[in-house]
C-alpha cells in the first residue's frame, strides 16, 4: 500500500515538473491529431527526438518519422502525403511553383568525406577525392594508404547530401559509372563503417566513431567549424510544407525552432538557425 | 441447377480477375510504349545513365536484371532440388526432418532480414575472401537463390510426392528401390514442374528489388565478374522513384516497368507452351 503511495505521489510530482520545465511543449497542450514526416535522412534524428518528447508530454498526439531522402520530402509532402516533407538542399523554384510550398531552413550541417577509422589517411584535397570519384586515382598507395583498391561509395541522384557533394567538391568532374549507390546516411555510415578500403561522404551529424571525417583542404569537419564558417562544405536542413502551416504542423515547427528544438539539434551535431 | 450457377458464378469471378490483369498489363504497357515516343525513341535504351547530362539509358540496368536473376535462378533451382531429394528419402532421415523446418520457416523470413544478415555476414565475406567492395552481383544473386528456395522446394516437392504415391507400389513390384524410383520415374515424371518452379523462382529473382537494392552496389555499370556492382530495374526502379519528380529520370521507369512486365510475361509463356508440349506427347 505504502509503495503504491510513493508511485503515485512520485507520478503526480513527475506531471509537475514536466509541467514547469517543458515551457515550449506547452503550445501542444489543446492540439491532437497525427503528423507526418517524411523526406531527407539527415533530419531523421532531430525530427525523431521532438516527436518523441511531444509525444511523451501528450499521448494524444502522433508523430510519425520517416526517411526517403530529399526528393521525396518535395514529392511527398506536395502531393499532401505528409505534413512535413524535409530537404537537406533548397528547394527550386519549379518545385515550388509546382506544389504551392513554403520552406523553413532550421539547421546547418556539413557534408563530410568520409573513410574507415581503420585507414591511414586521414587527409586529402577535394582534387583527390574529385579523382576518386571519377576513377583517376583508384589504389589507397596513391594517397599515401596501404595498397589496395578504393572502394567509392556515393548517394542516390536526387539526395541532398549527394547535391551538396557535388557542388562543393566534385564541380564539374564527371562521376564514374562504377561508384556504388547507397540509398541513406545510414548505410553509407554502415557500408564505410565495415569496409576498410572505403570512402563515402555523410552529413557531419552523421559522423561519430565507427567512422572518420577526413581532413578536407586543411578543413577538419566538425560542428564548431561548419559553425563559425571554417568548414566550407555545408548546407541547410529544411522543413517544408504545402501552403502555410496550421495546427500541430504549424506547433511542430515553432517546436523545432524553440530554445528546447535548438538543443535537440545541437545534441544531433548539428547548428541551429534562428526562425527569421 | 444449383452446379450451374456455381460454375456461371467461378466464370464471373474468373474472367473479371483476367480482365483486371489485362487491363493492369495494358496500362503498363500503353506507359512504357508512350516513355519511349516522348523519350525520343530508343535513347532510354542507352548504355549512360547520367540525369545531369540529360542522359537516361538503362541498357546497364536490363543487363544487370538479365544476368542476377539468370544466375540466381540457376544456384536456385539445384539447390531446391537438393531439397527435394533430401525430403525424398536420398540422405538420411534427421537431415530430411530439419531441412522440413528449416524450409518452413524460410518461408516466414522476410526479405529485408534475408538483407540485413548479407550486409553483415556475406558482403564482408566476400570483401575480405574475394576482394572489391562486397557489394555485388555475387553477393546479391546468393540471396536471391536462398529466397527462392523455399517456393521452389515447396512446387517441385508437391509434385514429386503425389508421383511418388502413384508410382512407388509399381516400382516396388518392378524390384526398384526407392532411391531407383525417384531418380528413374519421379523426377523424369516431374519435369514440367520442375519447370514450372523454375519460372516461379526466375520471376520472384526478376521482381524482387529489396535485395538487389541492398546487396547489388547500385552502380550503373555492364557488370563482367561477379564482383562488379551492378544495378537491377528493381532496384533503378526504387531508387529513383524515391527521388524524382517527372522528367526523364521517371519515363525511363515506366519503360523499366514494362521491360519487367514483359520479361515475366514472356518466361511463363515460354513455360506454358513447353509444358503443354510435354503433356501433348
Amino acid at each position: 500500500m505504502n509503495l503504491k503511495k510513493a508511485l503515485i505521489v512520485a507520478f503526480v510530482l513527475s506531471l509537475f515538473t514536466a509541467a514547469a520545465f517543458a515551457a515550449p511543449l506547452d503550445v501542444f497542450k489543446d492540439i491532437k491529431g497525427a503528423l507526418d514526416i517524411a523526406g531527407g535522412t539527415a533530419h531523421i534524428p532531430v525530427m525523431k527526438q521532438a516527436a518523441q518528447e511531444i509525444m511523451t508530454a501528450y499521448p494524444n498526439i502522433r508523430i510519425t518519422v520517416a526517411g526517403g531522402g530529399s526528393g521525396v520530402g518535395v514529392k511527398q509532402v506536395g502531393e499532401g502525403l505528409v505534413g512535413i516533407g524535409n530537404t537537406g538542399r533548397p528547394l527550386k523554384d519549379s518545385e515550388i511553383a509546382e506544389f504551392g510550398l513554403k520552406t523553413f531552413p532550421f539547421a546547418i550541417d556539413g557534408v563530410a568525406v568520409t573513410v574507415n577509422p581503420a585507414n591511414p589517411v586521414k587527409e586529402m584535397t577535394s582534387a583527390q577525392v574529385s579523382d576518386i570519384y571519377s576513377s583517376k586515382i583508384t589504389d589507397w598507395k596513391e594517397l599515401g594508404g596501404e595498397a589496395g583498391k578504393i572502394n567509392v561509395y556515393g548517394r542516390e541522384d536526387g539526395s541532398g547530401t549527394r547535391e551538396t557533394f557535388t557542388e562543393k567538391i566534385l564541380g564539374e568532374t564527371e562521376l564514374a559509372p562504377s561508384v556504388n549507390v547507397v540509398a541513406s546516411n545510414g548505410a553509407m555510415k554502415t557500408a564505410v563503417a565495415q569496409d576498410k578500403r572505403a570512402i563515402g561522404y555523410v552529413g557531419i551529424g552523421h559522423i561519430e566513431d565507427s567512422i572518420t571525417g577526413v581532413v578536407l583542404d586543411g578543413m577538419v569537419p566538425s560542428q564548431e567549424n561548419a559553425a563559425d564558417g571554417t568548414y566550407k562544405i555545408v548546407r541547410n536542413l529544411y522543413m517544408n510544407t504545402k501552403g502555410e502551416p496550421t495546427g500541430l504542423t504549424a506547433a511542430f515547427i515553432g517546436y523545432i525552432y524553440s530554445k528546447d528544438g535548438a538543443k535537440i539539434i545541437e545534441d544531433n551535431g548539428y547548428i541551429p538557425i534562428p526562425k527569421d | 441447377m444449383h452446379q450451374t450457377s456455381a460454375s456461371f458464378w467461378l466464370r464471373v469471378l474468373a474472367l473479371s480477375v483476367g480482365a483486371l490483369l489485362s487491363t493492369m498489363f495494358a496500362f503498363i504497357f500503353f506507359s512504357a510504349t508512350e516513355a519511349l515516343w516522348v523519350g525520343r525513341g530508343l535513347s532510354l535504351f542507352g548504355a549512360v545513365w547520367s540525369p545531369q547530362r540529360g542522359k537516361f539509358g538503362i541498357a546497364a540496368m536490363i543487363h544487370a536484371s538479365f544476368l542476377l536473376s539468370l544466375s540466381a535462378l540457376c544456384l536456385g533451382w539445384l539447390l531446391s532440388l537438393g531439397c527435394c531429394c533430401v525430403l525424398r528419402g536420398l540422405g538420411p532421415r534427421w537431415l530430411s526432418a530439419v531441412l522440413n523446418v528449416a524450409l518452413r520457416f524460410m518461408t516466414a523470413v522476410p526479405t529485408v532480414v534475408y538483407g540485413f544478415t548479407a550486409v553483415f555476414l556475406l558482403v564482408p565475406l566476400i570483401r575480405d575472401a574475394l576482394g572489391g567492395s562486397g557489394f555485388c552481383w555475387l553477393a546479391a544473386g546468393v540471396m536471391l537463390a536462398f529466397q527462392g528456395i523455399p517456393t521452389m522446394t515447396v512446387v517441385m516437392d508437391g509434385a514429386m510426392r503425389t508421383i511418388e504415391a502413384e508410382t512407388s507400389l509399381t516400382a516396388a513390384a518392378l524390384g526398384m528401390n526407392p532411391i531407383q524410383n525417384l531418380n528413374r520415374v519421379v523426377i523424369p515424371a516431374s519435369r514440367s514442374w520442375l519447370l514450372s518452379a523454375a519460372i516461379l523462382g526466375f520471376g520472384r529473382a526478376l521482381g524482387d528489388a529489396l535485395l538487389p537494392t541492398m546487396l547489388a552496389g547500385n552502380a550503373v555499370q555492364f557488370a563482367s565478374t561477379p564482383l562488379d556492382s551492378m544495378r537491377s530495374l528493381t532496384a533503378h526502379i526504387s531508387l529513383v522513384l524515391s527521388s524524382n519528380i517527372g522528367g526523364g529520370e521517371n519515363l525511363s521507369l515506366l519503360l523499366a516497368g514494362g521491360l519487367l512486365l514483359a520479361g515475366s510475361a514472356a518466361v511463363s509463356l515460354l513455360a506454358l507452351f513447353s509444358k503443354q508440349e510435354t503433356h501433348g506427347r
